[in-house]
């Protein structure tokens, strides 16, 4: 699905990702942990293409195809979606009017049809269910005046009705209750099939009693500086990050 | 605007560039350039005018060349040649034009060109036209079938002819001859426009509607609206301009009255696209408008404007609320690219008791380009209870662009309520991303968050005028981020 050789980007001339590798294969959910500003949220927005990053070094192949020179939007319609880890309001846009046009340009690229109406309502009308979220929701504006909450759950919503074979999420537990939490990794579990792949980035192992990871990697200073099965995960649970850092001084 | 989609939309940007840029290849009847008494003479003859109105012309003239061209708004610009504009240019008609059948098929191509539609058994909405071409208007439909409800909706020249004692009685009770240097000119040049009189108690059952071309060079536009509501009665009214791609600046400087007698409603939309000039600031039209309503007790009056054209804008619609209870509001949007230059806002003049006001006005400055909001709140002391509601909110899509506000609030009545917001944003780089991220392209994704930004003023327009004012919208600002 996605391999990540020896990638370095920087940002205002300060190196964040410094030498990252990753393979993440189609079936498989990845998880990434790692202390605060370890570089998690670069790697997501590197992979998804903002322009504020430079890379300096490295190659990433998805599905084939050199990713990095694709635009973002190219990107998005290949495949690959983030879960923001802070959603961003569009005011005047409606929910379903931002979904239509972004489902019509991926269909578009693909040289496929429109979606009708007909279609695309009942389209939403399913996969709001799935993250139980409140249709009103879905025709209000992006993202304006939700709670924390109902942003990552119309994240999870977006996700669903987009359908990408790859989906990065970016914390989206944190400021979650342990009700939104299930429903989250609830719809994560049932998009989840041999032919996608999920990368779920967190802080805490809580997320991951819902989403079993077939791999936990420990992202710290910009590499992937530990990897393992889902015990790892309650291993830097029981521990903290501290052992990591002390394994790694000069990283 | 259910059924308009985003794909057509598409569909229709694909054309981007200023499209309504071209010529008519039309024989003109236009007179010498210059300013005079004998060419005031010579306009009012061409149009067979009646004495008061030859003397009214005579009278502004004379006012207006005690005045001095206005420089308090924020906008720079080579001041017009008074005495090198053509003040008349008429497309030369084989005969008088008496039905559709009579007008010329280039005019009729024309017209084809600008969308607009005068064969009334083919449209399927029901709009009413009247059709503006430089200095006279050229056809107007549906005058029948309002007629039969007493609606007069015709060319300002026609009631002039047909209905002068309503013309008289209204015409300059609210913009007076010596308001401003550029109404003042107009009063004494000014050649045609359209003429709008409901009678008490009906409600017109169709959007009436004035579309406003300049075609010949070296010409201005003087053109005069008067709209009259009588008791009861409601009208929407909506008005569109274009012209062709020139390198001059072309002066357009109309006057816009309207009159809501008591208990009466008139919409008045605009959606103004006059050539803005190119990339580099040459060409394109100044637009130096006075458009001024009055309300009698319990009435109300709403303009709304989408504003995209000229090389330069000074514009102020405004409400006078004379009578108790009468309500007036300006929605509007004005968009800045290149090196266009507008200054825009409203009055709200408050004067009878429980008067209200709503003012939304959102500005996108993009480019090179000024954008200036300037707006008067005016409580008077007889004006109790009165309230006025404010929000100017400013969009910059660059960083060399200026956006800029100067809102007035003068309240001599303490019961009075005024609010004000105000707020200043750069278009979010992560707004664009998050768009991009799922799929859309830079493009489409201005267009999304530019409409998203105004649609509390698109929602005001009529639905076929919404559709056409979120098109520009994002025609205007293409390519714009930066
Ligand atoms: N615009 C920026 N300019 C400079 N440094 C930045 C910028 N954005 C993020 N950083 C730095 O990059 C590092 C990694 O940040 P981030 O990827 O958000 O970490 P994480 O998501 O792992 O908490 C942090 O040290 C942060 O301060
Ligand atoms: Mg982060």
């Amino acid at each position: 699905m996605i391999t990540i050789k020896n990638l370095h980007a920087s940002i205002d001339g300060k190196e964040i990702l410094r030498g990252l590798n990753l393979t993440v294969n189609t079936g498989e959910v990845h998880a990434i942990m790692g202390p605060n500003g370890a570089g998690k949220s670069t790697l997501a927005s590197v992979l998804a293409g903002r322009d504020a990053y430079e890379i300096t070094a490295g190659e990433v192949i998805f599905e084939g195809t050199d990713l990095l020179s694709l635009s973002t939007e190219d990107r998005a319609r290949e495949g690959l979606f983030l879960a923001f880890q802070y959603p961003v309001e569009i005011p005047g846009v409606s929910n379903v009017n931002f979904l239509r046009t972004a489902i019509n340009e991926i269909r578009a690229y693909k040289g496929e049809e429109s979606l009708s109406a007909k279609d695309f309502m009942s389209l939403v009308r399913e996969k709001s269910a799935l993250v139980e979220l409140d249709s009103k929701l879905a025709s209000r504006s992006v993202n304006e005046g939700f709670s924390g909450g109902e942003k990552k759950r119309n994240e999870i919503f977006q996700m669903a009705m987009l359908a990408p074979k790859l989906a990065i999420l970016d914390e989206t537990d944190s400021g979650l209750d342990i009700d939104a939490l299930r429903i989250v990794a609830n719809g994560v579990n049932q998009l989840k099939s041999p032919e996608n792949a999920a990368i779920v980035i967190t802080h805490y192992q809580r997320l991951l009693d819902y989403i079993v990871p077939d791999f936990v990697h420990v992202l710290y200073k910009g590499q992937i500086v530990k990897t393992g099965g889902k015990e790892l995960a309650l291993e830097l649970e029981e521990k903290g990050y501290d052992w990591i850092k002390d394994a790694h001084p000069t990283v | 605007m259910a059924n308009y989609t985003e794909e057509n939309l598409a569909e229709e940007l694909e054309n981007q560039e200023y499209k309504f840029g071209f010529v008519t290849p039309i024989d003109s009847d236009t007179i010498p350039i210059g300013l005079s008494e004998d060419v005031i003479r010579l306009i009012s003859n061409k149009k067979e005018e009646p004495l008061w109105l030859l003397e009214h012309r005579l009278h502004a003239y004379n006012v207006w060349k005690t005045m001095e061209e206005p420089n308090w708004a924020h906008v720079k610009y080579k001041k017009p040649d008074f005495q090198n504009i053509a003040y008349y240019s008429a497309p030369k008609q084989s005969k008088k034009y008496e039905s559709w059948d009579d007008v010329d098929p280039e005019m009729k191509a024309t017209m084809a060109k600008l969308g607009i539609s005068m064969e009334e058994q083919q449209r399927l909405t029901g709009v009413a036209v009247d059709f503006v071409m430089d200095s006279v208007s050229v056809a107007t439909s549906f005058k029948e079938k309002l007629g039969e409800l007493g609606i007069i909706f015709c060319s300002f020249s026609e009631a002039v002819q047909n209905h002068p004692d309503l013309v008289r009685k209204y015409m300059g009770t609210v913009v007076p001859t010596s308001d401003n240097f550029y109404a003042a000119l107009n009063n004494a040049v000014f050649t045609d426009g359209s003429f709008c009189y409901i009678p008490k108690g009906v409600r017109c059952p169709m959007e009436l509607s004035t579309y406003f071309r300049i075609n010949a060079g070296g010409t201005g536009q003087f053109e005069r609206t008067l709209v009259v509501a009588d008791e009861g009665s409601y009208v929407s009214y909506l008005e569109g301009c274009t012209a062709p791609q020139r390198d001059e600046n072309q002066l357009h400087a109309a006057v816009v009255e309207l009159i809501a007698l008591d208990n009466a409603e008139i919409k008045y939309s605009t959606v103004q696209n006059w050539y803005p000039g190119d990339k580099n600031g040459l060409g394109g039209i100044f637009n130096f408008v006075t458009k001024r309503g009055i309300c009698h007790t319990n009435s109300k009056i709403s303009w709304t404007q989408v504003e995209t054209g000229s090389a330069v804008t000074w514009k102020y619609p405004s409400c006078i609320l004379k009578g108790d209870h009468s309500i007036g509001e300006f929605y509007s949007v004005a968009v800045t690219n290149n090196y266009q230059q507008a200054d825009t806002g409203t009055k709200m003049i408050h004067l009878g008791k429980n008067t209200k006001s709503t003012i939304i006005s959102k500005g996108i400055s993009a480019g090179k380009s000024q954008n200036s909001y300037r707006g008067l709140v005016q409580i008077h002391k007889s004006a109790k209870n009165a309230r006025n509601f404010s929000q100017c909110d400013s969009l910059l899509m660059s960083s060399e662009c200026g956006a800029h506000t100067f809102p007035y609030i003068e309240c001599k009545n303490s019961t009075a309520k005024i609010e004000h917001e105000a707020t200043t944003s750069k278009i979010g780089e992560d707004q664009l991303f998050y768009c991009k991220q799922r799929g859309i392209g830079e493009e489409k994704a201005i267009g999304l968050i530019v409409n998203g930004y105004c649609k509390e003023v698109l929602n005001q327009l009529p639905m076929e005028f919404a559709v056409e004012a979120q098109k520009l919208l994002t025609i205007s600002l293409e390519g714009s981020v930066g």
